[in-house]
């Protein structure tokens, strides 16, 4: 992508960018959408199917009304309307991993339509966005291609498995957010991070974007700038690609900026932008295209006849509107006052997408100043270097809460835990059993220090006249002789006890 | 006992209470009656004398043994090759099915095999039920035992002929658009369309999805209401399955024949006499109006103008939702695979090119193009008012009667050939049955007599409004019993010997 040469704050000098997201939500029932299998991640291939899933010929499905009952609760903590009667629709298409080769899904009539929800960017901006719909819909099989570029065109052979397929999906399309200049990367992430700990505080889904479980396709488009005493309303939309899978937060703020800046070259150099959908790359951080809308497919709709409609009853619906959760904003400024951070340590753990990864750290038993401390110092840090979410290091809040009992019990120091976090993160394991399995420990034998010490003071018989002479701080440089020559395990408080003694000096 | 072929299932059932027959005869006499006549009559697809033998015997051990048992224990059945069968190869009479193995049951055949019932085969079929003839089975055409030349009747030929040849006593049928009704036309044999949603569709290969309806098929009425509420109820596995109690169908059968039809309203249904019905089909349908007043009814004509865009309607909303049912034959998970080594594209297309006949072809590319963005409301969306329509119609037609009454359809059999490449043609024979699929209400099929210029078959069709299935039965068993009287025994006594065959 040569065109990418204008950098994203630049194009958003000139143009007014435009995104709606897609979020598919994936249901933690126990079963699938119309079927009795289980709906489960990891098991066998072709091991939780049957008749219906595998879509046989007679096969009929029958709604699963707790994946119902799942999106009318999503659909209310989204502000949504609920249809007194909404309809499952047949979206036909061919190919392979669609077992019927129409997925059901919903169209004309989505149950949950017209909500808004409120966004709390880092530094407490509240930002409302719009949300055209949210509609249930079922999940399609996973196609492995084995052989030549690992896509579907020019392998040896495809394997599918129907295990995902018929797993309870549900949709939500926002309205299109415009006038967000340059915050609109950072609330297009603050929004899915919001869908995300909806659905986990709702208990309808595990929302874990890197196993597939909340995945979001971003569109986005440029429209110029109204300038001085112009409608920016007025002017419409640009043409819009669609970014398919764009499956972390940290991807989807990059991927709006990749978008912004190539769109934005392209218009610049007088090129038109084409209708598309594109494909989203980890590894390169960049998009490219994938079908052009020109030749999308005609779905052909209709009507499921094999299904009733959706219509709960209003009592049913405002019994499910009492079980629903705080506001992730509200959620927060209770947490900021249980735990007693500062308002600029909040922001900074908002901004990191650290709160729900704290709250759960203080559950498994860490003071919250701790978890603090580990997810916004060293954990970030390496979330940082090797550009990963928090979220997707391999470290889960219960390891973090056990490091730090390591280190609240006195078995590692600062330095060794950090040894026992790397680790953990290194997939050794939990960092009691890295501690172990490493060897470290604090060493606090007696004798052992003790002779340590002597050697450190043999070498340098400076340090202990000036410690005798009532400057004890000059102890550091012996303590740190004695954490080099034991490799950083020594108990530095008891090495220091020891100097003091030595040089005659009480502490 | 001798014929015992010939017996009705309510005859088998009281000879098996009596001690005079066994089910594994009555099932042996049935297999010998394929042996003999079905290289003839050509109903059955799949004959399973294995499975059904040893269900008959572990009937009569249980009964030897005395234990209390369903009413049509032992009683034969023949089930149309639409409803899936554990085992017991299924094909809806499509080439692209060829040898796929079910690995479940439809809930209808987990009903008769609740009710002990053994299964002897699976009856011949329009391929997945795309016809009126059953000239459009992937496996060659069924034969109309009145006359070899001439058709059965579809989809279910197989079933009706399985029947009129005295192969089985009872068979079951599936019906979107008339399929179980006018092959018993053209058979003189019984056959009925519950109510929508009466028989579970759990397990049978769809074709329109909002229209198939899955009935019994029998040599009386009787029987019929016998199999009607082995088959019926709720199922849980089917989301447009009624929720209610099955009417009672045999007790109104019997109230039918005992009690005649004083006080029943009975309507005809002006759009359907007339122009366009064989002379022959015409009078016997007038005789049989005579009878129903005879018996008691007050017979009245109602009008129902929307009639007239049913056929077109139909043949809208069928091919939409039949191009979205028969997606899934693609080759990847059962079924034929025609595979040249290409893309995933070419061996589906290939596969579905070699897999399926005309009829199924030109109805995909009418649905397909139906469904179409662009052309959507024009075509499904007003064939979808027509329904709503029609719905209308039935609704005040049935506030002035308790019945309506047709010639079941326009003709008698026609011969084999004859309209195979004049489909429109072919469409009209369901004139008169498709209104009822498309209100979703019941219809039965009866015989009332022999065409005089041809000698065959015409059937009488009586509608009720959904859910009460029963006053079919009350109707059709009275008028049914004057007509036995009439001839001194069921129409099919009349029926000729099978060629080459000793009846
Ligand atoms: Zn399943």
């Amino acid at each position: 992508m040569s065109a990418t040469t204008d950098s994203y704050e630049e194009v958003l000098e000139r143009f007014d960018p435009v995104f709606g997201i897609e979020v598919h939500v994936e249901l933690n029932t126990q079963t699938k959408l119309f079927c009795g299998c289980a709906n489960g991640f990891g098991a066998e291939p072709n091991t939780q199917v049957c008749p219906v899933c595998l879509g046989l010929p007679g096969s009929l499905p029958v709604t699963n009304a707790k994946a119902v009952e799942s999106a009318i609760r999503l659909g209310l903590a989204l502000g949504c309307s609920i249809r007194e009667s909404s309809r499952f629709a047949r979206k036909n298409y061919f190919y392979p991993d669609l077992a019927k080769d129409y997925q059901i899904s919903q169209y004309d009539e989505p149950t949950c339509y017209d909500g808004a929800i409120d966004v709390i960017l880092g530094d407490g901006t509240t930002v409302t966005i719009g949300i055209e719909r949210a509609h249930i819909e079922e999940d399609a099989g996973k196609n492995t291609h084995v052989g030549g570029t690992g896509g579907i065109q020019g392998a040896d052979y495809s394997l599918v498995d129907y295990n995902r397929g018929g797993v309870p999906l549900v949709e939500i399309v926002t309205k299109p957010v415009t006038g967000m200049g340059l915050r609109t990367a950072e609330v297009a992430r603050a929004y899915v991070a919001t869908i995300r700990d909806i659905v986990k505080a709702l208990g309808i889904s595990d929302g874990r974007m890197e196993q597939g479980s909340l995945r979001a396709d971003v569109n986005l488009s440029l429209r110029p700038q109204a300038g001085p005493g112009g409608d920016q309303n007025e002017i419409p939309f640009g043409k819009r690609s669609e970014t398919k899978n764009v499956n972390s937060l940290r991807a989807i703020e990059k991927a709006i900026h990749f978008e912004v800046a190539r769109q934005g070259a392209l218009l610049s150099a007088g090129k038109a932008v084409t209708q598309e959908t594109r494909h989203w790359h980890e590894d390169t951080n960049s998009t490219t295209p994938g079908r052009s809308k020109e030749e999308a497919d005609d779905y052909r709709y209709f009507p499921e006849p094999d299904l009733m409609p959706v219509e709960p009853t209003e009592e049913w619906i405002e019994e499910l509107r009492a079980t629903l959760p705080e506001h992730p904003g509200v959620i927060r400024a209770r947490l900021q006052a249980e735990w007693g951070f500062a308002d600029l340590e909040m922001r900074d753990v908002v901004a990191a997408d650290a709160v729900g990864i704290i709250e759960d750290t203080v559950a498994a038993g860490a003071s919250p100043q701790a978890a603090r401390k580990w997810w916004m110092g060293e954990l970030a840090r390496i979330a940082n270097e090797t550009g990963t979410d928090l979220a997707d290091l391999p470290v889960t809040p219960e390891d973090v809460a056990e490091l730090q009992d390591l280190v609240a019990s006195g078995a590692l120091n600062d330095k060794l835990a950090r040894q026992a976090l790397a680790g953990t993160l290194a997939g050794e394991g939990s960092p009691r059993a890295v501690a172990e399995a490493r060897g470290l420990a604090i060493v606090s034998d007696g004798a052992a220090l003790e002779s340590a010490v002597d050697a450190a003071l043999a070498s340098q018989p400076d340090v202990l006249a000036k410690i005798q002479d009532g400057k004890v701080q000059a102890a550091g440089a012996i303590v740190g002789a004695v954490m080099k020559a034991t490799g950083g395990q020594a108990d530095a408080a008891l090495v220091r006890a020891i100097i003091l003694r030595r040089a005659g000096v009480e502490g | 006992m001798r014929n015992l072929n010939r017996l009705t299932a309510q005859a088998m059932v009281d000879a098996f209470s009596s001690g005079k027959m066994t089910s594994v005869q009555a099932t042996e006499a049935a297999l010998d009656r394929i042996a003999q006549v079905d290289g003839a009559v050509h109903a059955f697809l799949h004959v399973d004398a294995e499975g059904a033998l040893e269900a008959a015997e572990a009937v009569d051990k249980d009964r030897a043994a005395g234990k209390s048992l369903p009413l049509l224990a032992g009683v034969p059945v023949a089930v149309k090759d639409v409803l899936v069968t554990k085992g017991l190869p299924t094909t809806a009479g499509s080439r692209i099915l060829e040898g796929w193995m079910p690995p479940y049951d439809a809930t209808v055949v987990e009903r008769l095999k609740a009710a002990r019932m053994p299964i002897i085969g699976k009856t011949n079929m329009d391929e997945f039920a795309m016809g009126s003839s059953t000239e459009h089975s992937g496996y060659g055409p069924t034969h109309n035992p009145w006359d070899l030349d001439r058709i059965p009747g579809g989809s279910g030929g197989g079933s009706a002929a399985s029947l009129a040849a005295f192969e089985v006593p009872l068979a079951i049928g599936s019906d979107t658009g008339g399929s179980i009704r006018q092959p018993a036309a053209v058979t003189g044999t019984v056959g009925v369309k519950p109510t929508y949603g009466a028989v579970s569709r759990y397990g049978v290969i769809a074709l329109a999805s909002s229209l198939d309806q899955v009935g019994p098929c029998a040599r009386t009425v009787h029987d019929a209401a016998l199999l009607h509420e082995v088959i019926a109820g709720h199922d849980p596995r089917d989301a447009t399955s009624l929720p209610e109690a099955v009417p009672p169908v045999v007790t109104a059968a019997n109230r039918g024949r005992q009690d005649g039809l004083e006080g029943v309203r009975v309507g005809v249904i002006k759009e359907l006499t007339g122009e366009g019905f064989q002379s022959g089909v015409r009078q016997r349908f007038e005789e049989a109006i005579h009878q129903l007043s005879s018996l008691g009814a007050k017979v009245t004509e109602v009008s129902c103008p929307s009639f007239a865009y049913a056929l077109a309607a139909y043949y809208l909303i069928l091919p939409s939702e039949a191009s979205s049912n028969l997606a899934k034959y693609d080759s990847v998970r059962f079924g034929l695979r025609v595979d040249d080594g290409g893309t995933i594209e070419r061996v589906m297309g290939a596969t579905r090119a070699a897999g399926f006949g005309d009829e199924v072809k030109r109805r995909i590319i009418l649905g397909t193009y139906a469904l179409s963005a662009g052309y959507y409301d024009a075509y499904y969306g007003s064939a979808q008012k027509v329904r709503t329509l029609i719905q209308r119609d039935f609704g005040e037609a049935f506030g002035a009667v308790d019945v309506l009454v047709s010639p079941t359809c326009p003709t008698t059999a026609f011969r084999l050939g004859e309209q195979v490449d004049d489909p429109l043609t072919m469409y009209l024979n369901d004139i008169a049955t498709i209104p009822a699929n498309l209100a979703g209400i019941p219809g039965m099929s009866l015989p009332i007599g022999l065409a005089p210029e041809d000698g065959l078959p015409v059937g009488l069709q009586i509608l009720a409004p959904a859910r009460v299935d029963d006053r079919l039965y009350r109707v059709g068993a009275a008028l049914e019993g004057a007509l036995v009287d009439v001839w001194a025994g069921t129409l099919l006594t009349q029926a000729p010997p099978l060629e080459g065959v000793p009846v």
